[in-house]
């Protein structure tokens, strides 16, 4: 199994921590992640601001995986978001799809459609078995109380995503984190955004709708928050200071990627997982595993 | 009109002269202009919850993103906003790698990325009179 990978803006520069991750769970479970120099932004940044520029983006992208005959693999929930809207938006032969190729022309390429999108999430919970996934297991996770946070784009808009985890009452990342023994425990507003869309446009609404989650995690006990977007992480890790300065909530609240926790599962080192790059220590949290 | 969607906002509980429901009314009355001058659509984070829970079907996150896009047009959007498309269009990406980033790269054991991207000035050539429009405001 391969699948062309795509990085997106945000994780090679951001967030090493989730793509090293990543590629040794992928290592492990024997899927290939190739990389794809010439891949570009998936175009979602720039949806609100020029939707014509940003789906031709998209489609550039998607012609480039077609060329490689691959399917996409993405870790960004919004890459994966924008970039399956595009291939479902030219999927069929039309004016559509006629326009974006005219344009790609340019650059020597052409989208005939076809092309799959999937979250590394969605690869891991659709296309690999369980057992396949546990017999990697090397370390038991039974000590740890994980809140989940699956955030938007990762199930939305749910039209486009043949439905296979249901965005109303999603299961996939809570069954791969189960795997693990970790227990699993829901809180009050599980679906809200982390609101990291907003923090370039009105930083204080951005960061009080993430401090609402931060606080209902903490009340129900957990030990970390479970994301599986860098925007999300950026949100409740990177700015979690300045978010709980002057709360209750003071400690220092770990935010893993559920790539590091399979990878920890995995029996990999603190560094293979890029932990030691997490805003927020996970030391004590992890200290049992690490002494 | 049920208002499901103001119900289901986020961003309508922290800010409540934010209205998803109000935006469509407004829209559908023919008051874009209006819509556009108050600024108040950047408050959308394009989470989908609306569109996701209305029971009508009415695709108020993709009303949203066209009044944005309508915004950006007339001169409405925030600098942060015109800023990042700038950056996207010149570098392909919101965050263009340097040298800097591809050593810390390869300390990790990461393959390096491309520094400078042309593909996006070609893609974008032919546009670049209306791009340069939508650029400045």
């Amino acid at each position: 199994m391969t699948y062309a990978f795509f990085l997106g803006c945000t994780i090679p520069a951001r967030s090493r921590g989730y793509e090293m991750s990543a590629r040794k769970v992928a290592e492990k479970l024997d899927f290939e992640l190739r990389d794809m120099e010439e891949f570009i932004c998936c175009g979602y940044p720039m949806k609100a601001s020029d939707q014509v520029s940003s789906e031709l983006m998209g489609a550039y992208n998607l012609a480039l995986a077609q060329k490689a005959g691959l399917d996409v693999c993405t870790l960004c929930s919004s890459c994966a978001s924008y970039l399956t809207e595009v291939a479902y938006h030219l999927a069929e032969e039309g004016p559509k799809r006629d326009a974006v190729n005219t344009q790609l022309s340019r650059v020597g390429l052409e989208y005939k459609g076809g092309v799959k999108v999937r979250h590394f999430v969605r690869v891991l919970f659709e296309e690999i078995e369980p057992k396949k996934i546990k017999q990697h297991f090397k370390r038991d996770l039974v000590d740890l109380t994980i809140a989940l946070h699956y955030g938007c784009h990762y199930l939305k808009p749910s039209g486009i995503f043949d439905n296979f985890d249901p965005a109303d009452y999603p299961k996939s990342i809570e069954k791969l984190v189960s795997m693990t023994g970790a227990r699993v425990v829901s809180y009050a507003g599980e679906q809200n955004c982390c609101g990291g869309p907003l923090l370039p446009v009105d930083e204080k609404t951005a960061l009080s709708l993430a401090k609402e989650k931060l606080d209902a995690v903490f009340e129900v006990g957990a030990d970390a928050l479970c994301v599986v977007c860098p925007f999300c992480s950026v949100m409740y890790d990177s700015n979690q200071k300045t978010i709980l300065s002057g709360s209750a909530t003071n400690s220092g609240f770990p935010v893993l990627y559920l790539t590091q926790l399979l990878g920890l599962a995995m029996g990999f080192e603190k560094k293979e997982l890029g932990l030691q790059m997490n805003v927020v220590k996970p030391k004590e949290l992890l200290k049992k595993y690490f002494p | 009109m049920c208002r499901t969607c103001t119900a289901v906002c986020p961003i309508t509980r922290l800010n409540n002269s934010f209205n998803p429901f109000r935006f469509v009314r407004l829209a559908l009355l023919g008051y874009i202009e209006e819509i556009l001058e108050s600024g108040l659509i950047w408050l959308c984070s394009s989470c989908y919850a609306c569109q996701e829970k209305c029971p009508h079907g009415v695709r108020i996150s993709d009303l949203m993103t066209a009044l944005k896009n309508q915004g950006l047009k007339t001169g409405h959007a925030p600098r942060e906003v015109r800023l990042q498309m700038n950056i996207i269009k010149d570098n392909g990406r919101i965050y263009p790698i340097d040298e800097f980033d591809n050593k810390k790269r390869g300390k990790l054991g990461l393959p390096s990325l491309p520094t400078s991207c042309e593909t996006v000035s070609t893609l974008f050539y032919e546009d670049r009179e209306s791009n340069s429009q939508l650029r400045t405001g």
